[in-house]
């Protein structure tokens, strides 16, 4: 291994640029005659829009225009699309209702853009968008998730405000195992509404040449070609040839980027409307009204067992909340990201999941770190830690008597999946000990001794990443394939520029596949510059999201690589007269087998530009691209364990100790892996302890600011102890898995098994606040 | 939101009676006041402009009196809006009554029920709760001096959600209430 190839904790190239205040961001991106946006927003969570008086505000100095929604529905503009059909139990369509970018006949939630003011200065734009007079004919709010079946509907045509009842497994078999099982474990489960809060503020600045009819819009997105191919096809803001979507730097996505949103869809339209560039950047209010939140299940399940302990069958009942329109991947998160994964890595046969998917008065819910993953995570690990307690069983025993063995993979679940591969027991091993389980009962002792309660919790975790098998994805409701490109042109000077249409907000690409490529090449990691996020330089892609870049978008790099390399040996062979058979690659050295001549990769890529000295068969250049599809889903699981402790004076939970002990397959870079598990633990506390999104009865965003909704800090998380086991995936070139989410996805489950064995407490919901806490240890 | 209050007013039930129904003096206790209307027998249009720093915004109140037992109690029904900032509305039952451990000064309860939307909302209402009552206190110290001719004495905040206040006022409590609240948010913003 080199110090820069697989393997190798390479520090992250792109960290110079972002911790010395040099990044490019969307914010920092300025064009000659740029305007400002100001977006109206709805006071009300549901409210007719009578009319917008915007005389006044047209009168500020500086101000150009006020657009509506009913100007963009004028121009004909279409829906915002939700990008994953999901089919009925009865096999009718989910119920879509119509999402216009901007509201123009009734605004549903609070926060939700109706208008745009645009201005030759952001002060401007403030001050007309205040003097905008809106007269709102309110309507009943419908908040409560559980309640919004029997309330008034929302959409027309969506009768109880159900977007769709969605099932998976086998409903008969599941419910006769149940009634047979010598013990049901029953629990009832909230998933708290999180709001993503990533640490760049979402923000789009369009720019329209009218002599050339382009548009450049650039834009705080996970997936620009996808952003473009939506803009284009469903929205019609402009023919995707005419339109260019850069996502330059982004400061974090953690999902809520991956959607195509209202603002810059505006921004776009409205750069041609008024003849000049037009800029937005959300403050850190409108982030929290208007960015897509997360999870907000309400959850019963029901686990049966044998007389052994063995699983017999998980029956699961959920109703998600969706908010009030379908966002680009909404109806996606609670069924087929969910549903598929409440095996867990448990041989359970009979499995069954309904899920009903509702509209509310609130912000759209979609994907946020794990998506669908740690909601899944959280039923099973909650119920399976529940069934130990009530059995009197050790927790971690029973999940290994459980646990799918390594002899069973390819492991097919009652609920679609087929694992390619894992070894769960190694991951819970590594992690006892690493934990000192067989110490905990004097850590215990040690802290009642101390006035404080210690509890301990698990969660052995199972997602499906790499999205996705393009045919299955399809088959199963998704509007678009989910394979990945990548390019790699050689320079005739034999560096390497690679374009990858997966996009880096975060996840330090341009370090990890820099790694991928140089290590294939056997050339120095500085050759080779990673090049992504604009669709007008990358030929195609689909972002970010669901922990693929990797494992799909670096199996597309190493195609392109195996291509050249392919190439390359012809070339060789030419030059070294030899037999194209008898040449190998290796070490950046094209050789001729059983011969001590070589050319250099570099030499090779020169003769494919100064073609003196060539196979007169073969086109010069030395650039190759390939798309990859993934034939599975990869399957990274591991075992995280946490210990707190409370302080039951004041309620107060310190999470004290966290192991995390995950296979991903193999590693490209050590170090980013172990940052992404540190970043997704630390998110996971966040739900677990401290983070809730609420709407008051009025849909009022009660937690709309950092005064009232709490986001972890670095004094809210131990030292974490992470480290890995390895079974290589069996599916792609690299073996990898992915790594983004895990982090998320198990700790809340853990947190929350630790928090209720040391409050003694099982119906304590998240997050763990110290009210609650006290409330449940006094009365 | 919530929120009680109890006021000691330096003049008699009469004179606080008639003060609370002079828009002229109500306008001069509300620092940003722009306009104050009786527009009806027991309705009132007010609108006051509230400035922090580079950012001001003017509101839109429109008070409507219900269940009038002169001079002695009244509900006010209150709709604010504030355009962009947000808007809240809401009722306030006041009760006026001679106080009996103070001869000839009068004793004013309220309670408001109230609930703020917009911007008002996003800031949390701890921040709101404080801030009004700062509010209420400010409105209140210039309306006793104005109704009594003196200054008022200093107010005196017990613990617990009712606040006592030394000085009073009627529906203008409010409309000072509600300035506070849209005041405080526009700190917070």
């Amino acid at each position: 291994m080199s110090d820069t190839g697989i393997g190798a904790s390479v520090r992250r190239r792109e960290d110079v640029r972002f911790i010395t205040g040099s990044g490019r961001y969307t914010d920092d991106i300025n064009q000659p005659g740029q305007t400002y946006a100001v977006f109206l927003r709805s006071p009300h969570a549901r409210a007719k829009i009578s009319a917008v008086d915007s005389s006044a505000a047209l009168a500020v100095n500086g101000v150009h225009a006020v657009l509506t929604g009913q100007d963009m529905a004028a121009d004909g503009l279409g829906d915002l699309p939700c990008g994953w059909l999901v089919k009925q139990k009865d096999g009718s369509d989910m119920v879509s209702a119509p999402h216009p970018p901007l509201a123009h006949t009734v605004a549903n939630y609070v926060g939700e853009p109706y208008g745009i003011v645009i201005a030759e200065t952001l002060a401007a734009a403030r001050e007309a968008a205040e003097l905008v007079m809106t007269e709102f004919d309110e309507l009943e709010p419908i908040v409560d998730l559980t309640g919004a079946r029997g309330a008034d509907q929302i959409h027309e045509g969506v009768s109880g405000n159900l977007a769709y009842d969605w099932e998976l497994g086998e409903k008969a078999a599941t419910e006769a195992a149940l009634a047979g099982a010598a013990h049901v474990t029953r629990i009832d489960l909230t998933n708290n509404r999180l709001i993503p809060n990533a640490m760049e503020p979402r923000a789009a600045l369009g720019v329209y040449e009218s002599a050339t009819g382009e548009h450049t819009l650039y834009t705080t997105s996970q997936n620009p070609h996808l952003e473009r191919l939506i803009l284009s096809a469903f929205v019609q803001v402009a023919p995707e040839h005419k339109l260019r979507v850069v996502a330059p730097d982004v400061g974090g996505g953690f999902g809520s980027k991956i959607f195509v949103y209202a603002e810059e869809t505006a921004v776009i339209w409205a750069a041609r409307k008024v003849g000049r560039p037009v800029k937005w950047t959300a403050d850190r209010s409108e982030s929290f009204l208007a960015d897509a939140h997360g999870r907000d299940h309400v959850t019963h399940a029901e686990l049966g067992l044998d007389a052994d302990g063995r699983f017999v069958a998980l029956k699961v009942q959920t109703t998600a909340n969706l908010g009030a329109y379908l966002s680009t991947f909404g109806s996606s998160v609670p069924t087929y990201l969910y549903g598929t994964l409440l095996a867990g890595q448990y041989a359970t046969p009979n499995i069954y999941v309904e899920v009903a998917g509702v509209y509310t008065n609130t912000a759209p819910v979609d994907a946020y770190r794990g998506a669908g993953r740690p909601e899944a995570t959280y039923v099973v690990e909650r119920i399976v830690e529940t069934a130990a307690r009530e059995l009197g069983r050790d927790p971690a025993e029973l999940r290994r008597l459980n646990m799918i063995r390594p002899d069973q993979f390819p492991y097919e679940t009652p609920v679609a999946l087929v694992y390619d591969t894992g070894d769960y027991e190694a991951s819970l091993d590594r992690a006892l000990e690493h934990v000192d389980y067989a110490g905990f009962p004097a850590r215990r002792a040690a802290s009642e001794a101390a006035g404080r309660k210690r509890g301990i919790g698990f969660a052995c975790y199972i997602e499906a990443c790499g999205l996705a098998p393009s045919q299955l994805a399809i088959q199963l409701g998704a509007g678009v394939g989910l394979y990945e490109s990548g390019e790699i042109r050689v320079n005739p000077t034999g560096n390497v520029t690679v374009f990858t249409g997966s996009h880096s907000h975060g996840q330090g690409h341009e370090t990890t596949f820099a790694q991928v490529v140089s290590d294939k090449f056997g050339i120095p990691f500085e050759d080779v510059e990673i090049v992504h996020g604009d669709t007008g330089r990358v030929e195609f892609g689909l972002g970010t999201y669901g922990s693929r870049s990797l494992a799909v978008g670096g199996s597309a790099l190493v195609s392109a690589a195996d291509k050249l390399i392919a190439k390359g040996r012809k070339i060789a062979a030419h030059m070294l007269e030899a037999d194209v058979d008898a040449v190998e690659f290796s070490d950046g050295q094209f050789l001729v087998r059983d011969s001590n001549q070589a050319l250099s990769f570099g030499e090779v890529a020169f003769a494919a530009y100064v073609p003196t000295n060539y196979p007169t068969d073969l086109e010069p250049g030395f650039s190759e691209k390939a798309f990859y599809d993934p034939e599975n889903f990869t399957y990274p699981a591991g075992t995280h364990i946490a210990e707190v402790e409370v302080d039951p004076a004041t309620g107060v939970v310190t999470l004290v100790n966290f192991v995390a002990v995950d296979d991903f397959g193999h590693v490209i870079n050590p170090m980013i892996v172990d940052g992404q598990v540190h970043g997704g633990v630390a998110q996971g506390a966040g739900q677990a302890l401290l983070e809730h999104g609420i709407y008051d009865d009025f849909g009022q965003l009660v937690t709309g600011s950092y005064m009232d909704y709490c986001m972890p800090r670095a004094d809210d998380v131990p030292d974490f102890l992470v480290d890995t086991t390895v079974t290589p995936c069996t599916h792609n070139p690299l073996g990898v898995k992915g790594c983004g989410e895990a982090g998320a996805i198990g700790s809340p489950a853990a947190i929350m098994n630790a928090v209720t064995d040391a409050v003694g407490d099982n119906g304590l919901s998240m997050p763990a606040t110290p009210e609650k806490v006290w409330r449940a240890l006094h009365g | 939101m919530e929120q009680t209050g109890e006021y000691r007013i330096r003049a008699g039930l009469e004179d606080v009676w008639a003060g609370l129904n002079d828009p002229d003096v109500l306008a001069r206790c509300i620092d940003g006041c722009q306009s104050m209307e009786k527009v009806g027998d027991d309705r009132f249009e007010t609108a006051v402009k509230a400035k922090i720093g580079p950012v001001s915004a003017t509101f839109q109140a429109e008070l409507q009196l219900t269940d009038v037992v002169a001079p002695t109690a009244y509900t006010i029904n209150a709709n604010v809006k504030g355009g962009a900032a947000g808007f809240g509305k809401g009722t306030a039952e006041v009760a006026l009554a001679e106080d009996a451990e103070a001869p000839g000064a009068t004793l004013l309860r309220y309670q408001v029920k109230g609930n703020v939307g917009g911007k008002l909302a996003q800031v949390g209402s701890r921040l709101i709760d404080g801030a009004a009552r700062k509010m209420a206190d400010d409105f209140f110290a210039a309306f006793g001096e104005v109704v009594s001719g003196e200054a008022p004495e200093a107010t005196v905040v017990e613990a617990g959600e009712t606040s006592r206040y030394e000085t009073g006022g009627q529906w203008a409590i409010w409309l000072a209430v509600f300035a506070a609240l849209l005041l405080a948010m526009i700190f917070a913003w």
